[in-house]
């Protein structure tokens, strides 16, 4: 086979690829690793692609797109599946004319996530059937197919990918553009669209037939592949644990599920006829295998320590050995800092010497936790630095809750962070409140992503760009504060000092890019001018 | 089947581990083998431990390589050493940046391709994949300087005798 036929692309960029060769209309998201590139590599291949303020979002307006009979992709980590739930549940009840793909990328492991949920409890709770590949052919084989899923049962698809899977390069050979895609257009579908409880009701019913008619392709012709071996030892995996159980066990039987809800249950149940032994393995919650017993196959799962983090091959011969013995502890590596010159140092530095209580989030910032400055003291999830403040305040003694300080990231505020300011706005706490929003211009921690705050869209030419300190004053923030960070004639610690001795509202703004994004904005900027005054000639020339 | 090989490339982030994995598994994949390469790289560019696996051969089947099963240990940072000697196989080959004679590189940048040098005297690809590979990772400014490092790296495995463990 020649080089210009196979590629070798990470799961990540065969999606990208693979939307592109559906006829992918616009593709939409959030950034969160593992699934940050897909959309990147659309929009480079030269499909349309777009970050939203969040995954909520960004499911929304591919519906809308899926509405109007086009074809959309949305990306985003396990944990903006949790924001984009609402929408979520409630679409699978909807007929999507275009097909409506939504990748959820999971992070067995934690590899960079605050945790690590596995998200094919969302295929069974919102009842939306799932793809999960094992290698980077399979992403973008699953996702043609899950086009053509969605398009036939007018369905929401999920496509789950692991971090392994997202990131490993492995060799696709594409199939090329597919024919005969539908142009977009409206049209009056009101019952099947309009989620009242008149029409919901039916709806449902509807969702279930679909599912059943799609379990039963799954057993007729579903992506299955049966590796036949020694009798004595059955596996039953999907995605990335499959080929780590078939290096490990290359004598025994191996059926690797491609669509894993609905399940190919009355196929698996042949397979599992066939064999002595049946072991499932899956990394992350026992959910296959927790299906396969609830329909009478008997089935062995991994002793539960295997629940957390990967598998790879070595621990799947433990799973197979029933070895349940301490794992070698791996040698930890460096951990990662701050960049010098971040300026988030600044930032934490301050708020340690004030002994200020922080209520944090999530970013490139969330370092301030570690040491030197140790200078946070919450982290959930996006946007909960503000709610959660605002709850310390509430609770505490008067002396500590003047010490409480939420901090948030630019890309995080624009986030989920608007709502907390209104809850701030609303509910104030007696002693006032400080939320620090910590704008370095970009989203660093996923690779520096455009985002609202900005002012330039994912292929980082120049777009409306939103104000937080207009939307704080508009909101009704007493104190709104820009400061830049490297001022020289600013203290920022006196600055703190001030606002929390104030029992109003504040919001501080400490504004510097991030140094890794710093030369990039530079170049966006001067792209821009150079553009706009390229305009303006040719503008003069039509005058 | 032939038996896949394993290459762990580690270091630390911004040292380039990442093109250098990328140059390899592109090198294997133009020479016509089966490729997977993985890594973690979440926040691999605030400067703390990185590493990446190479596995080529006939066919591969997982990304990752198993503990104890590298064949060859590729290390840009001394102090990455004995955190990543465990995937060292026995007898497998370890290479660290001291195999480079002091100031033998022009640009201090390039140490990740003058290793790929030293690696590319124990792996059977052909040496114009390898230079085909580095170049599709590079600007072409830089490729002389590029070309000028791997010629060190390999001419420093070829002299020295490179360490078996
Ligand atoms: C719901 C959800 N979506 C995405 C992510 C991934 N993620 C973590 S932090 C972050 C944004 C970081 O940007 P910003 O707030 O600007 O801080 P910075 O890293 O630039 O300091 C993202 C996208 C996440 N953790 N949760
Ligand atoms: S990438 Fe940017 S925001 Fe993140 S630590 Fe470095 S300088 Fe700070």
């Amino acid at each position: 086979m020649t080089t210009a036929e196979r590629q070798l692309l990470s799961g990540d960029d065969a999606v990208a690829l693979a939307a592109l060769h559906a006829g992918v209309r616009l593709g939409t998201g959030y950034p969160g690793t593992p699934s940050t590139e897909i959309l990147e590599t659309f929009d480079r291949l030269g499909g349309h692609a777009q970050w939203s303020p969040n995954e909520k979002v960004a499911l929304e307006v591919a519906l809308g797109v899926a509405f109007a009979g086009a074809r959309t992709l949305v990306t985003m980590k396990h944990v903006g599946l949790n924001v984009a739930a609402d929408p979520l549940f409630t679409a699978a009840y909807t007929d999507v004319e275009g097909g409506l793909v939504v990748v959820s990328a999971d992070d067995p492991g934690m590899a960079s996530s605050q945790n690590e949920q596995d998200n094919r409890h969302y295929s069974r709770a919102a009842a939306i059937p799932t793809l999960e590949p094992f290698d980077s052919q399979q992403a973008y084989d699953f996702t043609l197919l899950a086009f053509e899923i969605s398009e036939r049962w007018k369905i929401p698809v999920l496509l789950r990918l692991t971090t392994r899977v997202c990131h490993a390069k492995t060799i696709v050979v594409p199939r090329g553009p597919v024919a005969g895609v539908a142009e977009p257009r409206f049209e009056h579908k009101i019952p099947a669209r309009v989620m009242i409880p008149a029409y919901a009701k039916p709806a449902h019913h509807r969702l279930r037939t679909k599912l059943a008619e799609i379990a039963a392709w799954n057993e007729a012709e579903g992506p299955i592949r049966i590796d036949a071996g020694d009798s004595t030892l059955g596996i039953v995996a999907t995605g990335i644990s499959a080929v780590h159980a078939r290096e490990a066990a290359p004598e025994a039987s191996h059926l690797t599920v491609g669509m894993t809800y609905p399940l190919p249950i009355e196929r698996i149940r042949a397979f599992a006829a066939g064999v002595e032994r049946l072991v499932v393995v899956e990394e992350g919650d026992p959910v296959l295998v927790e299906d396969l017993r609830a329909a009478g196959i008997q089935a062995e799962g991994k002793p539960e320590m295997y629940r957390f983090g990967e598998l790879d091959v070595a621990r799947v011969r433990r799973i197979l050995a029933g070895d349940t013995s301490p794992e070698a502890v791996p040698p930890k590596g460096k951990p990662p800092e701050l960049c010098q010159g971040c300026a988030h140092r600044e930032v934490f530095q301050a708020l340690r010497d004030l002994d200020c209580i922080v209520a944090g989030d999530i970013g490139c910032y969330t370092l301030g936790v570690l040491p030197p400055f140790s200078a946070m003291d919450t982290c959930v999830c996006m946007g909960a630095s503000i709610g959660v403040g605002l709850g310390l305040r509430h609770a505490l003694p008067e002396d500590q809750a003047r010490r409480v300080v939420s901090v948030i990231g630019d890309s995080t505020f624009v986030h989920s962070g608007l709502t907390g300011i209104a809850e701030m706005v609303y509910n104030p706490p007696a002693t006032g409140h400080l939320v620090m929003i910590l704008d370095n211009g970009t989203t660093a921690m996923t690779g520096l992503q455009e985002h609202p705050g900005t002012g330039r869209l994912l292929d980082h030419s120049t777009t409306n760009k939103l104000s937080f300190e207009g939307i704080a004053r508009a909101m009704g923030v007493q104190n709104v504060q820009v400061v830049e960070t490297t001022d020289k004639s600013l203290s920022l610690k006196d600055l703190i000092a001030e606002l929390l001795a104030k029992p109003e509202t504040s919001l501080l703004i400490t504004r510097q890019p991030c140094v890794l994004a710093a030369p990039k904005i530079r170049f966006y900027d001067k792209a821009a001018a150079e553009s706009a005054r390229g305009h303006t000639c040719s503008a003069a020339v039509a005058d | 089947m032939e038996k896949v090989k394993n290459i762990v490339i580690a270091g630390l982030g911004g040292q380039g581990v990442l093109t250098a994995s990328d140059m390899l598994a592109e090198a294997a994949f133009r020479a016509g083998f089966d490729v997977k390469k993985s890594e973690l790289h979440g926040m691999s560019q605030r400067g703390g431990s990185v590493s990446s696996d190479v596995r080529y051969g006939e066919q591969v089947l997982s990304p990752m390589v198993p503990a104890g099963e590298a064949d060859v240990l590729l290390i840009l940072e001394a102090t990455q050493i004995e955190i990543n000697r465990p995937m060292l196989r026995a007898g497998g080959v370890l290479i660290g940046p001291d195999l480079l004679p002091e100031g033998a590189l022009k640009n201090k940048k390039s140490l990740n391709v003058a290793l790929l040098g030293a690696v590319s005297t124990v792996l059977d690809i052909p040496q114009e994949h390898w230079m085909a590979a580095i170049y599709a990772n590079l600007a072409e400014k830089l490729h002389k300087v590029n070309d000028q490092a791997f010629a060190v790296g390999r001419e420093a495995a070829l002299q020295g005798s490179i360490a078996q463990h």
